[in-house]
């Protein structure tokens, strides 16, 4: 069977345009998709846990769904200060009741977010986020900056659906009057297809950011010979091509949020973006990574104020991004139990934090085993959204899709479970 | 079947022309009866205030860029929080309050119904989520239609049926109940970082003015039998000399529907400046109010402005960036491809500012110096001018004379000269509170007819019970018992049912969303046109299969559909 119009679910391109072809309950064929988005669809299969698992004394064994969620409940019942994390791989419909659950539980709940665009939401917290949707950068723009952002390899439908290589309504040929700039500190893939490269000494981002602010202001007069490695023959060349565009978008990776200088850098890319506004039309938009992350922001905001780290412990929605994320949380073991949802914290928190998980019981709710995995007493399978589920989630951009379910494998869905374990928790403190 | 009495209750139902009267109300299954039997519920209004449920025709509490109010402002957030207890679950925000916050707060303060004044179409999905967690309002999506790429092509083909199909297809596919227009061509303009200033600018590339998409958007309006009207935010907000802008667009309208308004001109205080400059800027409030009573098929809302600190967000993506270059606060910008824009920013609203003041003075003086309540309506374009929860304060304010010379007395002595309120004695009465926040409402959309903003017989039992033995105070100089009465009711009643008592909410969800759709002859709908098809594939970046709102979005549906006179 042909599967039309597919979303894509595993980066925040959100490419909604692949044909999928099914036959008998698994997937044949792929069109459309770019390789990292292939590889979810076509080798889902040979990944996935097949039922609950739980750990006991002489290694993994199976256990029934009853018994996994009862243990669930049962986990997160008996905790002081449980942390349900993950969330950017499930759609927002989970989501939603995982912030319900945080509340009764009075517990805290954290994104992925903390660890990858979290520095970004507190620079737009403090000077806020001249934005557009990606249509706006395929049809209008003709300048594109990348900056610690290595689309190539990590959106590699980024370039060919929202800027360099498509169709603009505003562009004759788009692909000759659209200029690209890439800002990293290595020659990454992207960096070979840009007319303008710039190198930046590791670290340096925030006094290249802050070099091409003074230019734009006019006071390129106070600019050294170089900063950060650059030339001020470049960076004056580069202003000058963002103040002559006549609409330029500014993408940024985690080649920024993430290094030397962290939210600091954002608030300098966000006040650049602000300074070209008073030159022409320039907006900014953060390449956040999984395909759904930005969506647990939108639900965790519209249902408690705040985008990712927040604590209910005080019975209302607490927030502080260092004392409230699950890293932190993980790292001082103030948590006694953790939830992770649709997510892989074990590869990507430091390892004290990593270690707490182990230390705690730990139910992972996840179609695949992963790292996180070793670090649980149990895991439950469930359908893979995009895939055997189907929900809301948000592009990078905020443009929301609804992400289809093209087959079904017989798994519950993220909803079904943590409905379920949400309305066990209700029931026990008899709300 | 279930059925309530209420007894004893003081009635103000312009609509039915009770005033003040004490009566009992039978409920039946969410709807007004004649009577019911002796099994029923029994509350006592004990001789209280009962209107029935509030509809706010113009906020923002949903969507895109409300959502990015709350996320850009932890500060907000901190300013109003709750704690969850019983079935409440807590909330955050002060002007731009969590869903539940507005939904818990509009409650209690008895409204039953809102419209959100600005939905993009390719967000529409994001609005119905948050409409999903907003559990005491029936929720309506105005559609932002004022930078609609085939729209505007439409229009500067004079192709009004194209138009309005175009529309029906959009309304349609995104669950919106109305075409919202916000600064027509300028939003569009500012994709490139430009602005139009008024209704004869032609919008760059697509070569309309802003005077063509309005008049085009009515006439499209009305073939398609729409319940609400065009809904429009005029161009040039928020600058002085703006009012002749706005009696210009006005202007506009041509007067094509017996039972309601043609146009609905929203927020009109920030849209009837005087002056050339912020230093000289006064009021115009009269000319406009003039205007205004002139043209039976206009209503407008205030757009009132209370003193304070809150957050501005419109699709008017120029100006949020002009007031931003104001006020170097924080600023949030957010175009929306081949359809429209929006920003956000952050502000203060001090009564030592003269400008602030005369803002102020302007929305009052609008509201008492048109004759007809049901063609001004009360609405602070929540949360721009003031958070929905200063309603109270400005209804006192509308009812009291001597409170606003009070008020008066406490800004700048140089506002004096550039208002006409302190020459206004006019004081409403309960009756016209009833017309500004209920009963005109439920005209302005569309929906008296379909029993909303009154309580005849068969009407939708949303009741509102406040505190307040009206025959017994006299508002103008009891004010402040007025305000206390007006932000808690007693009892709030949805479709028959008991939401809210004393502030304390008591009911996990009872609503609706109500949208509409439009029939047109098959052989013209846009699903079938291959401009428009061909042109959507190729410049949005969403498939058009996967644009419209799915029906999972709308778990609790009222579908208006409309025979098109085409
Ligand atoms: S770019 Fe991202 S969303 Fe698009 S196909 Fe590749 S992985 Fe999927
Ligand atoms: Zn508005």
């Amino acid at each position: 069977m042909l599967h039309e119009d597919v979303v894509c679910p595993f980066c925040a391109c959100l490419c909604d345009d692949l044909k999928v072809e099914t036959d008998n309950g698994t997937i044949v064929k792929v069109d459309n998709a770019c390789d990292l988005g292939n590889h979810k669809f076509l080798t889902d299969d040979d990944h996935r846990l097949k039922e609950p698992i739980r750990r006991t004394p002489s290694g993994w064994t199976s256990a029934t769904l009853q018994h996994a969620i009862d243990r669930t409940v049962e986990i997160l019942l008996g905790a002081d200060r449980p942390l349900l994390y993950g969330w950017s791989g499930t759609h927002g419909e989970a989501q939603s009741i995982g912030v319900h659950m945080a509340e009764v539980l009075g517990g805290v709940i954290d994104s992925t977010t903390s660890v990858c665009h979290g520095p970004s939401i507190l620079a737009i917290q403090e000077v806020g986020h001249p934005g557009c949707t990606l249509g706006q950068v395929k049809n209008r723009a003709d300048l594109v900056v990348y900056w610690g952002a290595n689309p190539i390899e990590a959106h590699p439908r980024h370039m060919s659906r929202y800027t360099t290589y498509t169709d603009g309504f505003f562009l004759d040929r788009a692909f000759k009057e659209r200029k690209v700039i890439v800002v990293d500190i290595r020659r990454t893939q992207t960096a070979e297809v840009a007319d303008e490269f710039i190198l930046i000494k590791k670290g340096g981002d925030y006094a290249v950011l802050s070099a091409l602010r003074a230019i734009v202001r006019g006071k390129s007069d106070m600019i050294p010979a170089t900063v950060a490695g650059v030339t001020k023959e470049q960076l004056l060349r580069i202003a000058e091509m963002c103040k002559k565009a006549k609409f330029g978008a500014f993408f940024f990776g985690m080649g920024i949020t993430q290094t030397q200088g962290k939210y600091k850098n954002i608030r300098n890319a966000i006040e650049l973006v602000d300074e070209l506004n008073r030159h022409t039309k320039f907006t900014l938009t953060p390449m956040r990574g999984h395909y759904n992350v930005y969506g647990f922001n939108e639900v965790c905001t519209w249902m408690t104020g705040y985008p990712y780290a927040v604590d209910f412990c005080r019975g209302m929605a607490f927030y502080n991004p260092g004392e409230t994320s699950a890293v932190d949380i993980l790292a001082r073991k103030e948590c006694d139990a953790c939830l992770v949802v649709a997510s892989d914290p074990a590869a990507h928190f430091p390892k004290d934090a990593v270690r707490h998980l182990g230390e705690i019981p730990t139910v992972q709710i996840d179609p695949y085993p992963n790292t996180t995995t070793a670090f649980c007493e149990l895991q439950i399978p469930v359908a893979v959204t995009g895939i055997d589920a189907q929900g809301t989630s948000y592009r990078m951009d905020g443009v929301p899709i609804r992400v289809k379910s093209i087959l079904n494998r017989g798994y519950p869905t993220d909803t079904d479970i943590l409905g379920e374990i949400y309305r066990r928790i209700k029931e026990a403190k008899r709300v | 079947m279930s059925e309530l009495l209420i007894r004893h209750a003081c009635v103000v139902d312009p609509v039915n022309r009770i005033s003040g009267e004490i009566m009992d109300l039978a409920v039946r299954d969410g709807r007004i009866v004649e009577s019911v039997s002796d099994r029923a519920e029994v509350i006592d209004a004990q001789g209280f205030l009962t209107m029935a449920g509030g509809i706010d025709s113009h906020t923002h509490i949903c969507g895109t860029k409300v959502n990015f109010g709350r996320y850009m402002s932890p500060e907000d957030m901190r300013a109003g929080r709750t704690l969850k207890k019983g079935q409440m679950h807590s909330t955050s925000g002060y002007s731009v309050p969590t869903t539940y916050g507005n939904s818990y707060r509009y409650a209690t303060m008895g409204y039953t119904a809102v419209l959100e004044g600005a939905m993009a179409p390719l967000e529409a999905r994001h609005t119905h989520e948050e409409f999903m967690a907003t559990p005491l309002q029936d929720t309506m999506a105005n559609v932002l239609f004022d930078g609609n790429w085939p729209v505007m092509e439409a229009v500067r083909d004079r192709d009004v049926k194209r138009v309005a199909a175009i529309v029906a297809w959009v309304l349609t596919a995104v669950k919106g109940f109305a075409i919202k227009i916000t600064n027509p061509g300028g939003t569009e303009a500012w994709g490139w970082g430009k602005n139009v200033t008024c209704i004869r600018d032609p919008v760059p590339y697509f070569e309309v003015t802003p005077a063509e998409i309005i008049e085009t958007l009515i006439r499209a309006n009305e073939i398609l039998r729409l319940p609400h009207s065009v809904h429009l935010h005029c161009n040039n907000l928020g600058t002085p000399g703006n009012y002749s802008c706005t009696i210009g667009s006005m202007d506009v309208a041509p007067d094509l529907n017996k039972e309601r308004q043609s146009l609905y001109v929203t927020h009109v205080q920030f849209h009837s400046y005087g002056g050339t400059s912020w230093k000289d800027i006064n009021s115009k409030a009269h000319v406009v109010a003039d205007a205004v009573n002139r043209k039976p098929h206009i209503v407008i809302d205030m757009g009132q402005m209370m003193f304070g600190k809150t957050t501005t967000m419109t699709a008017d993506g120029p100006m949020e960036f002009n007031l931003y270059k104001l006020h170097h606060n924080k600023w949030s910008n957010h175009d929306v491809e081949l359809e429209t824009g929006s920003g956000i920013i952050p502000v203060y609203y001090s009564r030592k500012s003269i400008v602030n003041s005369v803002m102020w003075a302007i929305g009052l003086e609008l509201a008492l110096l048109i004759k007809n309540p049901e063609q001004c309506l009360l609405a602070t374009d929540n949360p721009n001018g003031s958070p929905f929860v200063k309603y109270p304060e400005i209804i006192a304010l509308l009812m009291s004379n001597p409170y606003r010379q009070a008020e008066i007395a406490t800004l700048p002595p140089e506002t004096e000269s550039r208002i006409s309120l302190p020459a206004i004695d006019r004081e409403l009465d309960w009756n016209e509170i009833a017309m500004m926040t209920r009963a005109g409402q439920g005209r302005a959309l569309g929906l008296r007819k379909l029993g909303r903003g009154h309580l005849g017989l068969g009407a939708i039992a949303d009741i509102a019970i406040y505190p307040l033995s009206i025959g017994a105070i006299d508002p103008s100089k009891e004010y402040t018992r007025v305000i206390e009465a007006l932000r808690l009711t007693r009892y709030t009643i949805k479709n028959g049912k008991v939401i809210a008592r004393d502030g304390e909410i008591l009911s996990n969800r009872n609503k609706t969303t109500i949208w509409v759709r439009p029939k047109i002859p098959e052989q013209h709908r846009m699903d079938h046109d291959p401009d428009f098809i061909r042109n959507f594939e190729r410049y949005y970046t969403v498939r058009m299969s996967n644009y419209p709102v799915q029906e999972a979005y709308v778990p609790e549906s009222t579908c208006i559909e409309t025979e098109a006179v085409w």
